[in-house]
């Protein structure tokens, strides 16, 4: 994990090229700001890497050690987590390297500012929960929502979906439109690989392309009649010659009403 | 020696006193709580998911859904952050700047009452609630004349404001802000000395400074421990450099004291409503956009940028990656979310019917905890 690279930084020699921007500082040079520079010095050899943009500075840890350097940088005043969030960079241009980011933003009272810790992962990252107790829900939704694994966390379960959910929506390859659901949870009512039908086609829900008009309004489906008040009669098919002539009549009233109605 | 008998009941989801879809798995020994487990999700909706398949300003309307009592903060929050990751934040106009904290302050007052009446009326006391809605509609009727909405307003733009000021707005907003501070009076009259009220919320939840801070806990119930941490102080946004206001701060951390904080800050906002109307009839009418690219194409990075909303530290966290009109990835810290965990701390051991004034006195919105 520790020789991964971030995605498409450019390198600091070429940052001074563009004579408007402001200077850019090194990652050496973010290392010493005062802000970070009693943390660094005690985790010196976890921290890969530096950036900073806008103001905020990015410190990029050894995931293997996140845990200890979190416990450095509270220590160090930074005793409020204010944030943690993963990214899912498989689909980010020109990225190559570890599929996954999570990071920790960090706020010191004392010095008022906020510093931001980075780590890369395929898959699990060790918790901080027991560093500071708002991680749980922070890691539980990211969980939830990229299926990164927190090692060490005392409940990792879902939090947003449902138990029994089978996806993590925030990863890039899930689909915006959802996906087909309830095949964990009712075996009997929907067979694995199953799932809802979509209304009057009878194919499962993904199938459906509902820009082609295959789905039909809901009320073409017979089902969606039931107890829709007063529905005319389907149809007859027409009176058949051999019939009786007396009950004619009769039929064509009914015709007729249906017509009305309808 | 007791018998000890266990039992584990559901409290929601649809249970009044959750405002919303919460539900609070309850092991309890008659009355009294063992463990409180709050299962939250009910009213998912996928934002994050939907904010990376839209332009930035398409987000915007998507941000109202989230704390749907305080939409207006919910749109500064997010069009700060664009701003800040596009470089633009100077180059607001002033005039857009003071509109924005008089919304966002018009939105606190109006969410801290829809708190104070829902708060008490889950506590018992009725005649709050009609009170409290009096005010409320008005500051809603404001809104209404501004952007058309009550409550999903859609008010703020990324470099500026949609629109300017309507005729007469800001003297209706001048009447209001001089009988505003009267009717704090009259709700504290109702319940700041009432010995029922005191009863139901003195000692109820305390939550030490220490513990507060390591549960993240940001906003009222931050302050009400005696942390005196603010945003608007604290990293100061658009003008509330220049704004004279007062951070309230408690001393017990209980929830009687969270309710004083929220009392005073309604009147701080008011204090700082009353400073704004004179310094943007300073500035020229019409100023309201920087000039800044219709296509918002940020450049590549990430930032996060938050700010001071009603219920505490709502920030964003954007990911761009410099090439398309959508973020890449938009996370959003919603301070309802982080608060709420500290429920089963702070109620452990008291009785079943203090849960319903602790769910209250951290004043969440479950749109912004499921988003």
């Amino acid at each position: 994990m520790s020789e991964t690279t971030p995605p498409s930084t450019p390198p600091p020699s070429a940052a001074p090229a563009a004579p408007t921007a402001p200077p850019v500082r090194g990652a050496d040079e973010i290392k010493r700001d005062p802000l970070v520079a009693a943390a660094v010095a005690r985790a010196a050899d976890a921290v890969l890497d530096a950036r900073e943009l806008v103001g905020e500075i990015t410190l990029f840890i050894d995931t293997a050690r996140i845990a200890d350097v979190c416990r450095t940088f509270k220590d160090d005043g930074f005793v409020y987590l204010v944030d943690l969030a993963g990214v899912d960079y498989s689909k980010f241009p020109n990225h190559t390297g570890p599929r996954f980011s999570v990071a920790y933003t960090l706020y010191s009272f004392r010095r008022n500012a906020r510093v931001r810790l980075r780590v890369w992962t395929d898959g699990d990252v060790p918790s901080v929960t027991a560093v500071w107790k708002t991680a749980n829900w922070h890691e539980r939704e990211t969980f939830d929502m990229l299926g990164i694994n927190f090692t060490g966390h005392p409940n990792l379960e879902r939090i947003l979906m449902w138990d029994g959910f089978n996806g993590h929506p925030l990863r890039k390859d899930f689909p915006i439109r959802g996906i087909d659901t309830g095949a964990r949870i009712y075996p009997e009512v929907f067979p694995e690989g199953g799932g809802p039908k979509a209304g009057s086609t009878g194919k499962p829900v993904n199938d459906v392309n509902l820009y082609k008009g295959e789905w039909k309004a809901y009320g073409s489906s017979p089902a969606a009649q039931i107890g829709g008040g007063a529905k005319p009669a389907p149809p007859k098919p027409a009176p058949k010659p051999v019939a009786a002539p007396a009950p004619a009549p009769v039929a064509a009233a009914a015709d007729d009403d249906a017509e009305e109605e309808a | 020696m007791f018998d000890v008998h266990e039992m584990e009941v559901n409290f929601g989801p649809q249970h009044p006193s959750t405002h919303g879809v919460l539900r609070v798995l309850l092991k309890i020994d008659g009355e009294r709580i063992i463990e409180a487990k709050p299962v939250i999700g009910y009213l998912h909706r996928g934002t994050e998911k939907l904010f990376e398949h839209m332009a930035y300003p398409q987000c915007i309307p998507h941000t109202d859904r989230m704390d749907y009592v305080a939409s207006a903060t919910n749109n500064l929050g997010f069009v700060e952050t664009v701003e800040k990751l596009m470089g633009v934040t100077k180059q607001i106009p002033r005039r857009a700047q003071i509109l924005r904290v008089i919304l966002s302050e018009l939105q606190r007052i109006s969410s801290h009452l829809l708190w104070l009446a829902t708060h008490a009326i889950d506590i018992g006391a009725m005649t709050p609630f009609f009170y409290c809605f009096r005010e409320r509609e008005q500051i809603l009727d404001f809104f209404e004349a501004y952007c058309g909405a009550r409550l999903t307003l859609n008010c703020m733009r990324i470099g500026g404001m949609p629109e300017d000021v309507p005729a007469g707005w800001l003297e209706d907003i001048e009447a209001f802000c001089d009988k505003f501070d009267a009717a704090v009076d009259e709700y504290e009259s109702l319940l700041t000395t009432n010995r029922i009220w005191k009863r139901r919320t003195v000692g109820i939840g305390v939550l030490s400074p220490e513990e507060a801070i390591e549960w993240g806990i940001t906003g009222p119930p931050l302050r009400g421990s005696g942390v005196e941490w603010d945003l608007r102080r604290a990293q100061p946004y658009e003008i509330y450099p220049e704004l004279d206001f007062e951070v309230p701060v408690g001393k017990n951390g209980d929830t009687y004291d969270r309710y004083l904080v929220r009392m005073e800050e309604m009147r701080q906002s008011n204090r700082i409503l009353k400073q704004c109307i004179p310094l943007i009839r300073e500035t020229p009418a019409g100023d309201l956009k920087a000039k800044i690219s219709k296509v918002i194409r940020p450049p590549e990075g990430e930032v996060y940028h938050s700010i001071e909303s009603p219920k505490g530290e709502l920030g964003y966290y954007i990911v761009s990656d410099g090439k398309t009109q959508n973020a890449y990835r938009c996370h959003v810290r919603p301070p309802s979310f982080v608060n709420l965990q500290a429920l089963p701390a702070m109620a452990r051991g008291h009785l079943v019917s203090d849960l319903v004034a602790l769910i209250g006195t951290i004043d969440i919105v479950l749109g912004e905890v499921d988003r």
